[in-house]
């Protein structure tokens, strides 16, 4: 009996320093990991506040010696971000309901009926997945440089330029044929396929159209995953720089002020001192560090408040099935 | 006979209505996507010049393809390169982001933020950022922990020292290093990859652990039977996203080179031949991993 008692007694004293071990091992990694993430972040914030000198000096070691806003003062002005800003909220708001809707109605249709050529069709959705957007943005550019939905009809008719302003964005969103639309499409599905068939069902007995049913039935239950879709393509669209270089030249928004940010500084400190110098490379550092926080820093202020929406919901959405 | 009639009529408004609803994608796909897909074939076997008058077309059959072979001295080095990365990458990426799933998935204090943390990435290293902060030498310098040879690199060269002198097969024990070297970059790739993982360990039911427990299987056990059969699905998804997310990156240097072609130099022609040559082979590698994996996937249904 007291041999039971002693064997159970070392069961459990050897579970615990395995447990423990375990425990140990993981906070290990984890912290490890939050390290390497978060350290960039860290060296940037610091970089960008202190002053040029302090990068030359050996004995600064992430802590600025002199503190100094004037990295943000020049990012400031050179990106022009009060009207960067602006135009990036427009922008990145406008394509993100637009996404969102158009995804959300093309994903339900794929999820709930089955009509001819369906499969088919949802293959094209992943087609439009794997084709890079670089593959076509060539002719993208050009059809937009010459607008002209009906080319087949009109033969003199040149088009209109369209490109430098919002509508390229307004078409490609409200098609969903924007940033990743294939993958937003492919997650909403999964959602609207998991529901349940009866909701329908007795929805379309007591008379509701096919619409009612999609608006006062199924959607409320797609809300989280809508909720995770927007906020993905809200912070894809704020930081893209690809589609901004293929259509915007004079329109600025935040991520082609912040692309150009190094020859904007180069051309500025050419005009102020009058000759054609090298620009340090400490100081580019430094203004781009400066520049990518004012950038990131409304993102993360969405992602403390929604950072549940960001992550719970996928975990929930079933993306799996 | 009627009631045959009625259900048709019935089931054509169906279609119809499920017609309705996919109909934005439909029409995005005809006007912005298939016309120029089909237009940027039409380019790459063209050589096109900019006139007032608008574009002027010239054809040339295949030149563009074969002097891209043949001819250009950096396309090819830069496309094996770009081939090997992405060989190379998407394994560790798996691995890294299979492996930070498992941990997230475990109960521990302050678990919350460290999935805040761990996904952080997918905002912090998307788009231009990411590719301003490749493009910094100095922040390069600073920012990875593992070149700083003070104190971080003096332990990946610990490791690597060990790692070769141990008896592990040579290319493994290299690619364990690679991985090492990598790590930050394989990190801000893994975001979306863990959350995909993520959900998939959480779809997991528990009985099936329970059940396995009463029977006398270890966790380790639990892991290689249950847990690994049941993501596996996940595994070819995540492949696929990692591939693709890898060749669609802005900060791609093939992507920079077709751009760079078009754009600077004006060359549409020449870079829509390079782009479809580089899909050609992404897609090629989709279809040849989609049938390797096939056979080896364990669904659940």
């Amino acid at each position: 009996m007291s041999d039971i008692k002693t064997r159970l007694h070392h069961m459990f004293r050897w579970h615990r320093i395995n447990a423990f071990f375990w425990n140990f091992m993981r906070s290990v990694l984890v912290i490890g990991i939050c390290f390497l993430i978060l350290y960039p972040l860290f060296i940037k914030t610091t970089t960008a506040f202190m002053e040029e000198r302090d990068m030359y000096d050996v004995t600064v070691t992430n802590i600025p010696k002199h503190l100094t806003l004037s990295n943000f003062r020049l990012a400031f002005m050179l990106m022009d971000y009060g009207r960067a800003f602006l135009n990036s909220v427009l922008l990145s708001t406008m394509v993100s309901v637009l996404q969102l809707a158009s995804c959300t109605l093309t994903a339900y249709g794929f999820a709930r009926y089955k009509f001819p050529g369906r499969d088919l069709m949802f293959g094209l959705v992943i087609l439009v997945l794997i084709v890079p957007p670089q593959t076509i943005s060539i002719p993208m550019f050009m059809s937009f440089r010459y607008f002209n939905p009906l080319g087949f009809l009109s033969t003199g008719f040149r088009g209109i330029n369209l490109l430098d302003s919002l509508w390229p964005y307004a078409f490609i969103a409200a098609t969903a044929m924007g940033l990743k639309n294939g993958l937003y499409i492919y997650i909403i599905r999964q959602v609207f396929r998991g529901m349940p068939k009866s909701l329908e069902e007795s929805a379309f007995v007591d008379g509701a159209g096919h619409f009612k049913i999609f608006y006062k039935i199924m959607l409320p239950g797609a809300i989280p995953i809508m909720t995770t879709t927007f906020l993905f393509s809200f912070v894809w669209q704020w930081t893209d720089g690809f589609y901004a270089g293929v259509l915007l030249k004079s329109l600025v928004i935040l991520p082609k002020s912040l692309g150009s940010l190094s020859r904007a500084l180069g051309m500025w400190l050419g005009r102020e001192l009058g000759t054609q110098m090298v620009i340090s490379p400490a100081l580019t550092s430094q203004v781009n560090n400066a520049g990518t926080l004012i950038m990131v820093l409304p993102l993360l202020v969405i992602y403390l408040f929604a950072q549940k929406s960001f992550v719970e919901s996928i975990d929930r959405s079933g993306i799996v099935g | 006979m009627f009631a045959k009639y009625k259900s048709m009529g019935l089931s054509h408004k169906k279609n119809m209505v499920g017609y309705a609803f996919i109909s934005p994608f439909l029409l995005g796909f005809f006007l912005f996507f298939l016309r120029p897909l089909i237009q940027s074939i039409i380019f790459s076997f063209n050589d096109l010049t900019v006139t007032p008058e608008g574009l002027q077309y010239e054809f040339i059959g295949w030149e563009h393809y074969s002097y891209s072979f043949l001819v250009d001295p950096e396309f090819r080095q830069i496309l094996i390169q770009s081939i090997v990365d992405m060989l190379t990458n998407v394994p560790i990426i798996i691995i890294f982001s299979f492996f930070a799933a498992t941990l997230l998935n475990q109960s521990f204090k302050g678990r919350f933020l460290a999935r805040a943390i761990f996904f952080l990435p997918v905002i912090l290293a998307s788009g231009i950022i990411g590719q301003i902060e490749q493009n910094d030498a100095i922040l390069q310098m600073m920012k990875n922990p593992a070149d700083d040879a003070a104190n971080l690199g003096l332990m990946t060269f610990d490791i690597e020292d060990l790692l070769r002198n141990s008896r592990v097969p040579p290319q493994f024990a290299e690619y364990v290093i690679l991985a090492i070297d990598r790590i930050y970059q394989v990190i801000n790739d893994s975001g979306v990859q863990i959350l995909i993982f993520l959900a998939g360990l959480q779809s997991i039911p528990s009985s099936l652990f329970e059940a396995a427990k009463v029977e006398g299987a270890t966790a380790w056990e639990g892991f290689w039977k249950i847990t690994f059969p049941m993501v596996s699905p996940l595994i070819l998804v995540n492949m696929i996203y990692s591939i693709i997310d890898s060749f669609t990156k802005s900060d791609n240097e093939l992507m920079e080179f077709i751009h760079n072609k078009a754009f600077v130099l004006a060359n549409f022609g020449y870079a829509s031949a390079l782009s479809w040559i580089y899909m050609g082979v992404i897609v090629g590698m989709l279809i040849v991993i989609g049938l390797f994996y096939r056979k080896r996937v364990f669904y659940h249904e």
